[in-house]
């Protein structure tokens, strides 16, 4: 049977974001995938450096409507770092708060998505208005449902008042109840559970090559995450288990993901009851004094990488992004091959995946002949790669 | 699945029928800004601060230039009220912001032949 080709996006291949995927088949087999990222680029990284570092951080939380929240935090840690400021115990407790919400709507919103993709709109409904609860705790905390605009450099915007916190403790109450039928749900029903099994599959020892962060790499029985391996926040001080499943495949990634809503409800109730008083910011500085600072944070979808260097001015000189989604990419087209068609939007799904957040484009420039070739990130890889 | 599912045929939707219901807006929203302009002081702290730039400083006859907030460009994070030194600056929980012209969308009427922010 000879090769055939067929396009999936760029219009929204799975998710409501742009991008480009290219199957080559064999029948009904997948043979091999090509990404191809860069129709959303916004140039959020370069547009930092025309912002003064207090509107920068806005800039930021806009990279990701899901986790704004982590891009914030990890941007401000990192200029915390440059500047020497020490954030108050309470407004790490509430960063990491706030941070635990974020991942609980997250997950449920991926749930949602991952029951529409297999075709069980029923679990796409019930999981979206249950997550409700939790975005309306957020925007009785913050003031907004997506972007809460709760970091700046040197701590948090908003203190806990004694009402929100009534209020979250009854929403965990009923987080807790649904997330628990969702969780016999996912891994009992037998719609959900025959189209999920041993779909999307990767191994562990692939989970390590290709980098993948999160959920993806902790499906696949690697044991890592940022919040255990390098505490930041209150993390220190909080106890959780880090959730990780063996098999590989999206109803593993199902899994951990339900588990580690359960596990972000438990360090919620833990940082209500021992939610330390004080300040919740210190006075940033204007300028930032010269030097660079890396910070990684676990988003929801994965680690998330902020490099950030000043020159001492009141303008970030170069600020960088790694989202957790580009280092998932490269899994996504392994665990495609071999796949059927039909398996195709919930395998891009599984990742959970964050195009806008990832997109990028590569310029390379022969400094001799003076030629100028853009490159994108499938060509980069075929030619560096070993 | 199958108890849960025969519960909710019998249960109301979870939506509301907005615009004829509406589900009352949080205390702490962060809708549109006002600025009350008897306790500014035109220091343009919030013009300079607005990550936006949807604060225009604008001559209103005063000794100092009082701040316009052109509500299309808002992105209604509410660094304005937190940098503005008087706290003149507040967050309304007013959210229905749609209008049919952008020239609505200012808080201040603007004269003819003035140009717009950014």
């Amino acid at each position: 049977m000879s090769d055939m080709e067929i396009p999936v996006g760029p219009q929204h291949p799975a998710l409501k974001e742009p991008e480009s995927f290219r199957f080559e088949l064999e029948g009904e087999i997948v043979k091999s995938v090509d990404i191809r990222l860069g129709y959303v680029h916004r140039g959020i990284e370069r547009a930092c450096q025309d912002r003064t570092w207090v509107q920068a951080v806005y800039l930021i939380e806009r990279i990701c409507g899901i986790c704004s929240h982590s891009h914030t935090t990890c941007f401000c840690q990192a200029v915390e770092d440059i500047a020497g400021l020490e954030v108050p115990r309470r407004a790490r407790y509430i960063r990491s708060l706030i941070g635990e919400m974020e991942r609980i709507h997250s997950h449920l919103l991926w749930l949602g998505l991952a029951g529409h993709e297999v075709g069980f709109d029923t679990l796409f409904m019930y999981a979206w208005r249950d997550r409700e609860v939790i975005l309306d705790a957020l925007e009785a905390i913050s003031g907004n449902r997506v972007n809460y605009g709760m970091n700046t450099i040197g701590g948090v915007r908003r203190d806990l008042t004694d009402r929100d916190v009534e209020e979250l403790r009854s929403a965990i109450r009923i987080l807790e109840e649904r997330v628990g039928y969702y969780t016999d749900v996912a891994l009992e029903e037998s719609t959900f559970r025959n189209r999920l099994e041993g779909v999307g599959k990767i191994t562990k020892q692939q989970a390590i090559d290709l980098g993948t962060v999160g959920p993806t790499a902790r499906a696949a029985g690697v044991n890592v995450d940022l919040r255990r391996d390098d505490p930041y926040a209150a993390y220190d001080e909080i106890p959780f288990n880090v959730v990780t499943a063996e098999a590989g495949d999206l109803l593993a990634a199902a899994e951990v993901r339900l588990g580690e809503i359960r596990e972000s409800i438990g360090i919620m109730k833990y940082i209500l009851d021992n939610l330390p008083d004080g300040p919740i910011a210190v006075k940033a500085p204007r300028r930032i004094p010269p030097g660079e600072a890396c910070s990684r944070y676990e988003a929801p979808r994965g680690e998330d990488i902020h490099y950030v260097r000043s020159s001492g001015g009141d303008k970030p000189e170069r600020v960088k992004v790694r989202a957790p989604t580009l280092a998932n990419i490269n899994a996504v087209a392994e665990s495609m091959k071999g796949v059927r068609v039909a398996d195709i939007p919930i395998i891009i799904a599984g990742i959970d995946p964050c195009f806008s957040c990832t997109d990028r484009m590569v310029r390379l420039e022969d400094r001799i002949s003076g030629r100028v070739e853009v490159l994108r990130w499938q060509d980069l890889s075929r030619r560096y790669r070993r | 699945m199958l108890p849960e599912l025969i519960r909710s045929l019998f249960q109301k939707p979870a939506t509301v029928r907005y615009p004829v219901e509406r589900v009352p807006a949080p205390e702490g929203l962060r809708g549109k800004p006002v600025c009350d302009y008897s306790m500014c002081i035109g220091c343009r702290m919030c013009s300079r601060d607005c990550p936006a730039a949807a604060i225009e400083m604008v001559d209103t006859g005063e000794r100092t230039p009082r701040p316009v907030f052109h509500y299309d460009r808002c992105a209604f994070c509410g660094q304005c009220a937190d940098t503005c030194p008087k706290k003149a600056i507040s967050l309304t929980s007013d959210y229905e912001l749609s209008a049919f012209s952008k020239d609505d969308l200012v808080s201040l009427e603007r004269r003819r032949g003035e140009s717009a922010a950014g």
